[in-house]
């Protein structure tokens, strides 16, 4: 029954119930609290884990042979990963929430006002839930793991820390401290939690001993929580820390009402900007730590609990819990495991794709081949693997050995030695069917038969490409997205002649790569690409109706896309978009009309291509932040004007037909089974293209939104502009009826 | 068990019994060292030759060798004085030997002297040569202390600047940053970890209790101090330090109490750590000298040899999580290449970094699962047996300059053989950058 648990657990256990998740020892005279949920990889604060985390904390007190506890994980990588999020999708109203909140601040508030202290000895992630039941006991130990990482991720999800983070964080770290943590949800590494305060003992993690490492590394930890528990029992740890000069300023300073109306001000005020007010949960965290500190204690936890239950129902928190279950959805290889895995990768062209794929796979153990035709492109390649690199040894998260190191798997080269022994080649080449064909016949002539040909194309239909090669059941299409490093999002591009191994391969790489995958059929554009024509399309016609470039960002990011469409067309590069715009048009014909290509194209016989050139909407000046509008541009415009119809050119008008165009041609790709389902379509539109995450992504949105609405918006659009806004089959399907949703 | 087949022919041929059939038989003829003092006393006025001289002059003593009868000269040494970079050089030189004489200087961390004595017998065994001098030498009363990176490029520029202008704008460009030195960190490279740390983290994942760590270490100076009374430590020469007193003795043999000892505060991992300065050993000056030679030369020379040096391995692993495992990974391997188990081996000395390094070696030669898991052997070979370990005290209580101690080591070895009776001898060691030495040490028939 208790197999999960190594049996030294039970040397001593007097709670031998039938409790599965909980369970305690008592050593000398300290109870050591066992967490360890038997149906998961990582420890959740379900309903079954509370419940026996109350029943074996009533037994703790009563038992008179204990005078402290230590509360750990027998995990070995993982302390609490936070709340159980179907515990609140379960719930219906916003008042059920509010007593799931309730509950969690209640048996925190026990754990904070025990008798008998508890220290939270934590290995592994302490998030969400699991942070705020570490911060309600009375000490905290943590291992300097690179696993262990704190942290209230909630805002991430569109809720707020309920059981208790938001009143007990600022006085832990302060008030400045506690919003950036709440506001960003950023995850904080072990020993920048002990200098905020959020942790009092760091522990190293142990190296092979009589035991594995892992194992022996907890036991470690609880060694030392046990001699810290002892320690506030016999007063030799004081609980009660001396502050220093500067935290008493800090004190006094926060202790000024005015100071601290300026900070929620300030902090009000970034966030607004940031989100455009396009997400409740940041300003509730900010209304839950001003009612506490202005108001109370009491009005403070009551203010977290009926915010919790009030973000719980926002549709914002729906469509962004929606995406983390996407994420997860797509960080795992539903191919099966390939049958070689790949070892050695040789990437063509050190350009910024082939140098930001290399810079993602040579830090994962493979080793990678970077491979130009000049050496002036070769240099700037490797340069550009070495900057991502040392930019991590700048901030401390590698050391300057382990960038050496790195490196050291990575090799440049001009010519073809070396490649047969790839196990998969990735060209990132310039993008013109010639060359890429030459390029493949150039490999293929070099490489064995089990390697994979993978190609980095961003339009150009694979089979189009695999046409060139003479076993196409290895070639497929791996479409990254610049900045590679941090871009997560990677589109895998199956034709019908990809083979399943060769797929399960590509997605094993891109996992390694830390990459959110989507797995897509070819055609022009697939997925991403061809989402986004159309909407560019639009953009284009709303500059030549007059739409200033500065009004049409203002217009894209008020609807919550973090780059506006001016601003997306400079950094996808003018050249690439008037590229794309045809060869999309030729495919699809006057459905993707809409502005005039040749705007584009007078733009890149002016030079202006946008960031990379200095030039495009805006002007670039290096070293700046700021951007104008390239004055320039008004004269190609000029010469492509269009009337705007006042029927359909109101602001909301603007964004809906940006939006509508988008959202249509998503959809179109799943009727056509270009998508496998709406769950990657969502993902891949957030991740790859910076679809409003408040809405969840096209197919969230259709379903939160109303297909119907929708289709009204776009029949009105139709009247004027024509089959650029005929809606596709399958949402007119969902129009009709309303029970039809994309997502369950 | 012990003889293989090949083995028991050779005995046929040799008297000896680690002898191998065409390989000659290498011999340790003396092995000196000056007292290994605490970083900061009497040496601190020297440079690291001046030890490395009074080592080689007192072999030359001890030996009566003719200053021109040996053929390579080899030191190790770990921290280098960068005006005396090739020591071994300097250092004999100035102890009179012959300037025909090449000599050149090894670095491996702590296990350098060793390296110093098999490259000799490398060459010897080449036929390349026939009398060796090794040794190694290390002097942490003086430092190289640098000025940081940016100071040494403004100074380096200013050599090149033509101009009074240029230099002005030079010597303006310094700010106060500049001026903060550079010390030469007991941190690896590769993880920026110090020593120490390493050595708590490992006694922790060991299981090693800080009570056991106090033990050794007071067992240790308990043991080096009857030794240097009954007058054991006979490698030890007199040298009289210019401008100060004659020394004689090792200072840094200080035997304690297990309360005393408890007092400590831990030095590295604070506040839960078990690696104290009591239970460590201590920066040292010290240097030391053998003289190796071919078993046929020695003879002809007439001398009496002490010890046949015999099989050896270098052994390496992950310097982050094993930085300090070196004896528990060559002890096995050493034994397996001379054909040995742990219960031929008479005498067994090694050394010792900290008290929680040895405990843990010690409980990794005694773990199934760690030879298993971690060395690829089928069984543990077992930890060697306490009454015949460093039984005259170790690098916690006699010192240890890091590049001398591998000759220490040999030599006390041979000495122990010589007093305790016994046919083989054992040593190992740990080093820096996760690496280790053991040697395989046979007595010489008397």
């Amino acid at each position: 029954m208790f197999s999960y648990i190594s049996c030294r657990t039970f040397s001593v256990a007097p709670a031998m119930s039938a409790r599965t998740h909980v369970n305690y020892e008592v050593k000398e005279d300290v109870a050591v609290i066992r967490m360890n949920d038997p149906t998961s990889k990582v420890n959740t604060l379900s309903v079954q884990m509370q419940n026996e985390m109350i029943e074996v904390f009533n037994e703790v007190l009563a038992n008179d042979a204990v005078q402290s506890a230590v509360l750990i994980s027998s995990k070995p990588g993982c302390f609490i990963a936070g709340a159980d999020i179907n515990m609140i999708q379960a719930c219906n109203t916003s008042e059920e929430v509010t007593k799931l909140s309730q509950e969690g601040q209640k048996m925190f508030a026990r754990i904070e006002n025990s008798p008998k202290p508890i220290v939270a000895a934590i290995n592994g992630p302490c998030l969400g839930g699991g942070l705020e039941f570490a911060i309600a006991c009375q000490y905290r130990v943590a291992t300097k793991s690179k696993k262990t990482v704190l942290g209230t991720p909630e805002v991430m999800l569109g809720l707020l820390p309920g059981a208790g983070g938001t009143q007990r964080l600022p006085k832990m770290v302060g008030i400045p401290g506690a919003f950036d943590m709440m506001l960003t949800g950023r995850n904080i590494r072990a020993d920048k939690a002990k200098k905020m305060g959020l942790v009092h003992q760091l522990v190293d993690p142990l190296g092979p001993g009589l035991k594995s490492p892992e194992e022996r590394t907890i036991e470690y930890l609880e060694e030392v929580a046990i001699q810290c528990a002892k320690g506030i029992v016999n007063k030799k740890i004081s609980l009660t820390k001396e502050k220093g000069m500067m935290q008493k300023v800090q004190d006094y300073v926060m202790g000024i009402e005015f100071v601290r109306q300026q900070i929620y001000k300030t902090v009000t005020a970034k966030v607004m900007k940031m989100s455009k007010g396009l997400y409740p949960a940041p300003l509730k965290i900010i209304e839950s730590v001003k009612a506490g500190l202005e108001q109370g204690p009491d009005s403070g936890y009551l203010a977290e609990a009926q915010n919790f239950g009030k973000l719980a129902m926002t549709s914002e928190s729906n469509a962004l819990i929606g995406l983390y279950h996407g994420q997860v959805a797509c960080k795992k290889n539903r191919f099966g495991v390939p049958e070689r895995p790949v070892k050695n990768l040789a990437i063509l062209g050190a350009g910024l794709m082939g140098a930001g794929i290399a810079q993602v796979t040579v830090d994962k153990g493979i080793h990678t081949v970077l491979k130009d035709t000049t050496v002036e492109g070769l240099s700037r390649g490797q340069q550009q693997v070495y900057k991502g690199l040392n930019d991590k040894t700048k901030k401390k998260t590698i050391t300057s050995f382990e960038r050496d190191f790195t490196l050291a798997s990575l090799t440049g080269q001009l010519d073809y030695s070396g490649f047969e022994k790839a196990d998969m080649v990735i060209e990132a080449v310039f993008e013109d069917l010639n060359i890429k064909h030459r390029v493949i016949k150039e490999v293929e002539a070099v490489i064995p038969p089990h390697c994979i040909f993978a190609t980095n194309t961003s339009a150009l239909p694979i089979k189009d490409i695999a046409a060139a090669s003479i076993r196409p059941e290895k070639v497929i299409g791996m479409h990254y997205f610049s900045p590679v490093d941090k871009m997560q999002l990677l589109e895998i591009i199956t034709t019908d002649k990809t083979s399943k191994d060769t797929t399960a391969s590509a997605v094993a790489v891109g996992l390694k790569q830390g990459k959110v995958i989507i797995v897509v059929g070819d055609g022009p554009g697939f997925y991403t690409t061809r989402c986004l024509a159309p909407m560019l399309a639009e953009a284009v016609r709303l500059l030549q109706e007059g739409v200033d470039p500065k009004k049409l960002d203002a217009l894209t990011t008020g609807f919550g896309f973090p780059v506006g469409a001016a601003t997306l067309a400079d950094e996808v590069g003018i050249d690439v978009a008037a590229h794309v715009a045809e060869d999309l048009g030729k495919a699809f014909g006057s459905r993707f009309g809409g502005g005039n290509v040749e705007v584009l194209k007078t733009m890149v016989e002016k030079g202006f291509k946008g960031r990379k050139s200095g030039k495009g909407c805006y002007v670039y000046t290096p070293g700046l932040k700021s951007k104008d509008v390239n004055p320039d541009i008004e004269d190609v415009l000029g010469k492509y004007k269009l009337t705007p119809n006042p029927l359909v050119s109101s602001d909301s008008d603007v964004q809906y037909r940006l939006v509508s165009r988008f959202v249509n041609e998503a959809v179109m790709c799943l009727q056509e089974g270009i998508l496998n389902g709406p769950v990657e379509g969502d993902i891949g539109a957030v991740f790859g293209l910076g679809f409003p995450p408040c809405l969840g992504g096209p197919f969230r949105f259709v379903d939160t939104f109303g297909a119907n609405k929708l289709v009204e918006k776009m029949k009105r659009y139709e009247e004027v502009y024509g089959n650029h806004f005929t809606p596709c089959q399958l949402l007119l399907d969902h129009a009709k009826d309303s029970s039809k949703r994309f997502h369950k | 068990m012990k003889w293989g087949q090949p083995l028991s022919l050779t005995l046929l041929v040799f008297s000896t019994t680690l002898a191998k059939p065409g390989v000659k038989n290498i011999v340790l003829v003396e092995g000196v060292r000056t007292p290994f003092l605490l970083s900061g006393t009497t040496y601190a006025d020297l440079m690291p030759h001046d030890l490395a001289r009074a080592a080689l002059q007192g072999l030359l003593h001890k030996t009566s060798l003719p200053k021109d009868a040996v053929d390579y000269i080899i030191y190790g040494t770990v921290i280098q004085e960068v005006k005396t970079s090739n020591v071994a050089r300097e250092a004999s030189l100035g102890a009179g030997f012959s300037d025909k004489i090449p000599s050149h200087t090894v670095t491996m961390a702590c296990i350098s002297s060793n390296v110093a004595m098999t490259t000799g017998v490398g060459l010897i065994t080449a036929g390349q040569c026939d009398t060796i001098v090794a040794g190694g030498v290390e002097f942490m009363s003086d430092v190289p202390i640098r000025h940081s990176r940016k100071m040494r490029k403004t100074m380096l520029a200013l050599n090149r600047a033509k101009t009074l202008g240029q230099r002005l704008s030079l010597i303006g460009s310094i700010r106060m940053a500049h001026l903060t030195p550079e010390l030469p960190a007991v941190a690896e490279f590769s993880t920026a970890e110090t020593m120490g740390h390493s050595a708590d983290r490992l006694a922790a994942a060991f299981g090693v209790t800080r009570l056991e760590q106090d033990e050794f270490a007071l067992r240790s100076h308990t043991l080096a101090k009857q030794a240097q009374d009954a007058g054991l430590l006979s490698d030890v020469i007199s040298f009289k330090v210019p401008g100060r007193d004659t020394v004689a003795k090792d200072n840094g043999i200080r035997p304690s109490s297990m309360e005393q000892l408890a007092k400590l505060k831990p030095a590295f991992i604070k506040p839960h750590g078990t690696v104290t300065a009591a239970n460590s050993s201590f920066l040292t000056d010290g240097a030391s000298a053998v003289l190796i030679m071919s078993e046929e030369k020695a003879l002809a020379m007439g001398y009496k040899p002490k010890a046949y040096l015999r099989d050896f391995v270098f052994v390496s692993q992950d310097p982050k999580d094993q930085l300090l495992l070196g004896p528990a990974y060559g002890t096995p391997k050493v034994l397996a290449r001379a054909g040995l188990t742990m219960d031929d081996i008479d005498v067994f000395e090694f050394h010792e970094a900290f008290a929680g390094q040895i405990m843990a070696n010690l409980k990794a030669l005694d773990s199934d699962w760690f030879a298993q898991t971690y060395m690829g052997r089928k069984v543990k070979v077992g930890a060697p047996a306490m009454e015949k370990f460093n039984l005259w005290g170790g690098s916690l209580s006699l010192g240890h300059p890091f590049g001398a101690t591998g000759c220490r080591l040999v030599t006390t070895v041979a000495h122990r053989l010589l007093k305790e009776g016994g046919q083989y001898g054992l040593v190992a060691a740990c080093a820096a950058g996760g690496q280790g030495h053991a040697m395989v040490i046979e007595a010489y028939p008397q």
